[in-house]
């Protein structure tokens, strides 16, 4: 196997030697900018290679650089000015002479140079933990200060606060201001889902080029001058594209708060569980905060393969249906779960090759999908997911707004159009030659079953979350979990394979459904499956082509998920 | 959006000059390294404020102050105390201060008006805007004037200047009110010293040089201002 693998030759990275707090490093000549095109190594990325991180406000590795916090500052040595024999000027032993810089008209001043935005040069000396570097950053730290309002207590922002964390890392514990501080709006309604705190903000701008360059929405500015700058909209326009919670994740301090978070839990109460959007079909990676089997808010998680950092408003937002009071929590039409499944399997048994319909819908996960796809192989049931489309967008919003679409594809659920074998099932049903509905996580009366169909039926075993028209004809009921209550994995229209991990428990009695349906199949089928999520997913990839060409596995997953061919 | 060419009126001037003489008889007007002339705008407790034009290095602060054809001296018989020789963000030159300039010790009034001499005392010709300041001025006001200037200008896009530039307006303006300390002085410094080389553009020096220029040349006269005594009276006293 080893000799027939191809193994790419790895990409020549050029490099380059500069000296990092007086030990040698080695970074490449080049890293990509915030739109991925390769320029000239900063100093601030040569330190983050020596693991020596420069704090910073205004620089993120996704946004233009800005240079303008001045947090980055830091001591270096330079090469001199080249001779007139066109060469560098050298030390006795004919080394590169390198002299620490200087204010030009003040020489026994050390100058410093912005991390962000200054490129290496060869033989630069780094002098990233002198006492000069961190004289710099103590000034920056103080004048961001001086008109902070200091109301850590009861900021959102505290416990992931960058004005906290560089003040006890790299601040002074006392400031000599002795004037009264400048105050500005402290509550200001950005747009519908956005709140500033002026006095708060920092002045980085990150806020104003995300939206800018990134959002496409050249919806924020800076108004009035000097200390009294403030962060505005124009006049009363609101701030509202689809991507404005993400000026909440990037501002470094609690200047922008979500409405939705607000005053809602400290941070540091939050359990984070690593999980996926499960709003379309881009399947953005997200970080769940919960506490006490209480979902607070989502955050994007960065994977660059899929949604870099960023997320949309509509798909952070929609979470709020998993604590819905009327979510579906009992077994109905048998006494519990063990007896439903043990008639639900007899009567699947009895039926007729055919005469069982199989619906999968789009939002249960790749296992719940290939479960199914093993019971309609034997029942030869006929399978489809209804469809779901919407708005999409050029940044993320895919308008296929199931999160599996494409995994319903792979593993054989539905065809290339989700929905296309409603009207055949719809007659079977009529004309009786389908007598038994199989319906997990769709309600199937708005795709052309409607409930004059769904009464004909000797069988109606549905899975679901929230009830429906489906589920109140159900003569099984049973109550599954949302996705951020269990393990499993999604294929996002881009073909990329991601896992989520459980945050909450479901409610009352609900249970994942790969976890019935492993136990609905082994009955059904006569064949053993594996009972733990990881041997599922194993067992599943030996079996979908496409997840075996990459040779998939639940650990080669990773955080971030492997991309298959679609 | 098209740009726009804005000429300061040295320019025109010069390049009326140039193409009127040519580049070559040009340059012999002036000093060396120092050539052509400049356009002085003299303002302050002069007798006779105005713009005049010099020939670059050949006329010296002293006789731009003094001298029948420009300022025709200090204003109301006044003593001389200061001069901010090339716009307000120069540094301010005290009067009866010396720089060693070649072989010699020179006093203020005898240094040619030019770019290198004011470079090597320390301050710059920038801008050609003299600002004379007579000894009946409070020099800590002096300087609380120009801060209020300085902080409303700063556009604010960096931290040190758009923070400093206010901070520095808000002591000198406690200190003009009343509310001066004797640390006030060194309290400046450490705002200006943290502006200077560490900003976005030079506007940083721009506002932290009068600071730290005033405050170290008149280091006794802004710790003056802290006692209960009239200013100008222990100012005075060395
Ligand atoms: S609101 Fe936040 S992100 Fe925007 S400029 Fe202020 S500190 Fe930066
Ligand atoms: S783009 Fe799609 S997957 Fe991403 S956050 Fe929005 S709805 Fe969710
Ligand atoms: S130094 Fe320049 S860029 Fe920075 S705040 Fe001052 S005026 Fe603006
Ligand atoms: S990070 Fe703000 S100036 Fe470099």
């Amino acid at each position: 196997m080893a000799e027939e693998t191809q193994t790419e030759a790895p990409a020549v990275v050029e490099t380059m030697v500069v000296k990092v707090d007086g030990r040698e490093v080695e970074v490449p000549k080049l890293t990509e900018d915030w739109q991925g095109n390769l320029v000239p190594t900063t100093v601030l990325q040569a330190c983050k290679h020596a693991g020596n991180e420069i704090p910073h406000y205004c620089y993120h590795p996704k946004l233009p650089v800005a240079g303008n916090c001045r947090m980055c500052l830091v001591h270096v040595g330079m090469p001199g000015r080249l001779g007139p024999d066109g060469k560098p000027p050298t030390n006795e032993d004919g080394s590169l002479k390198i002299d620490p810089m200087v204010l030009p008209y003040e020489r026994q001043t050390p100058k410093g140079v912005i991390g962000c935005a200054t490129n290496l040069v060869p033989g630069m000396e780094i002098y990233a933990s002198s006492p000069e570097t961190k004289q710099m950053r103590e000034a920056v730290l103080e004048s961001l200060l001086i008109n902070h309002p200091l109301d850590c207590p009861i900021c959102d922002q505290a416990g992931e606060c960058k004005l906290q964390e560089y003040s006890s890392e790299h601040g002074q514990s006392e400031s000599s201001f002795a004037e009264y501080k400048v105050h500005k709006p402290k509550k200001v309604n950005l747009g519908p889902r956005i709140i500033l705190d002026a006095e708060r903000c920092v002045l980085c701008t990150r806020c104003i080029r995300f939206s800018r360059d990134i959002a496409d929405d050249d919806a924020l500015g800076i108004v009035n001058r000097g200390s009294y700058n403030t962060i505005s909209t124009f006049l009363d326009t609101p701030f509202d594209n689809n991507y404005t919670l993400n000026t909440v994740d990037l501002c470094p301090v609690g200047a922008l708060t979500s409405k939705d978070f607000r005053f809602q839990m400290r941070v540091w109460f939050l359990k984070e569980t690593r999980s996926l959007c499960s709003s379309c079909g881009t399947g953005c990676n997200t970080l769940i905060g919960s506490r006490e089997n209480t979902m607070y808010r989502y955050e994007p998680r960065e994977n660059n393969a899929v949604n870099g950092p960023w997320m949309c408003d509509s798909g952070r937002l929609n979470y709020k249906w998993i604590g819905r009071e009327d979510r579906l929590s009992e077994v109905t039409g048998a006494s519990g779960w063990a007896t439903a499944i043990i008639e639900i399997s007899a009567k699947l048994e009895e039926a007729q090759p055919g005469s069982v319909a199989i619906i999968g819908g789009a939002r249960q996960t790749n296992e719940e999908l290939y479960l199914l796809k093993k019971l309609a192989n034997k029942l030869e049931a006929i399978t489809d997911s209804a469809p779901r489309s919407g708005q999409g967008d050029n940044l993320l919003c895919c308008p296929d707004k199931n999160p599996n679409s494409a995994g319903s594809r792979l593993i054989g659920i539905a065809n290339e159009d989700l929905g296309s074998r409603f009207a055949e099932i719809a007659q079977g049903i009529e004309a009786g030659t389908i007598t038994s509905l199989i319906v997990f996580g769709d309600d199937v009366t708005k795709h052309g079953i409607d409930e004059t169909l769904l009464d004909k039926l000797d069988l109606l075993v549905v899975s679901d979350i929230l009830p429906n028209a489906t589920t109140s004809k159900a003569h099984y009921l049973l109550p599954g979990c949302a996705h951020t209550e269990k393990r499993g994995t999604f294929t996002s229209v881009k073909g990329q394979v991601q896992k989520f991990m459980k945050a909450l428990d479901g409610p009352g009695n609900a249970r994942p459904e790969w976890e019935f349906l492993h136990e609905l199949a082994e009955n059904t089928t006569g064949q053993n499956g594996f009972s733990t999520i990881e041997g599922l997913f194993n067992q599943m990839a030996e079996e979908v082509e496409a997840f075996k060409d990459k040779e998939l596995t639940w650990a080669s997953l990773g955080n971030e998920g492997v991309t298959v061919e679609i | 959006m098209c740009p726009t060419i804005v000429n300061n009126v040295e320019t025109l001037c010069n390049v009326k000059h140039i193409v009127e003489m040519g580049a070559e008889q040009y340059t012999k007007l002036g000093t060396p390294n120092n050539t052509g002339t400049r356009l002085i705008s003299l303002s302050g407790d002069v007798k006779q404020p105005g713009y005049f034009e010099i020939e670059t290095g050949k006329v010296t602060l002293g006789e731009l102050i003094y001298d029948e054809n420009f300022g025709g001296g200090v204003r109301d018989g006044n003593g001389l105390q200061a001069i901010i020789p090339g716009g307000s963000s120069s540094k301010v030159l005290r009067a009866g201060e010396t720089f060693p300039i070649g072989e010699d010790e020179v006093d203020l009034l005898d240094v040619p008006y030019d770019f290198d001499t004011l470079m090597k005392i320390g301050t710059m010709s920038g801008s050609g805007a003299i600002i004379v300041i007579d000894d009946s001025r409070n020099i800590v006001e002096c300087l609380a004037n120009l801060a209020e200037f300085y902080a409303h200008e700063s556009c604010g896009q960096c931290t040190p200047c758009r923070e400093g530039s206010l901070w520095m307006n808000k002591a000198l303006h406690r200190m003009t009110h009343g509310g001066a300390r004797t640390e006030d002085a060194e309290y400046l410094l450490h705002i200006a010293q943290n502006i200077q080389g560490r900003t976005v553009c030079a506007f940083g020096e721009a506002c932290s040089w009068p600071v730290l220029s005033f405050v170290n040349k008149f280091k006794h006269e802004f710790e003056a201002k802290s006692l209960n005594t009239t200013d100008k009276e222990t100012a005075s006293t060395p």
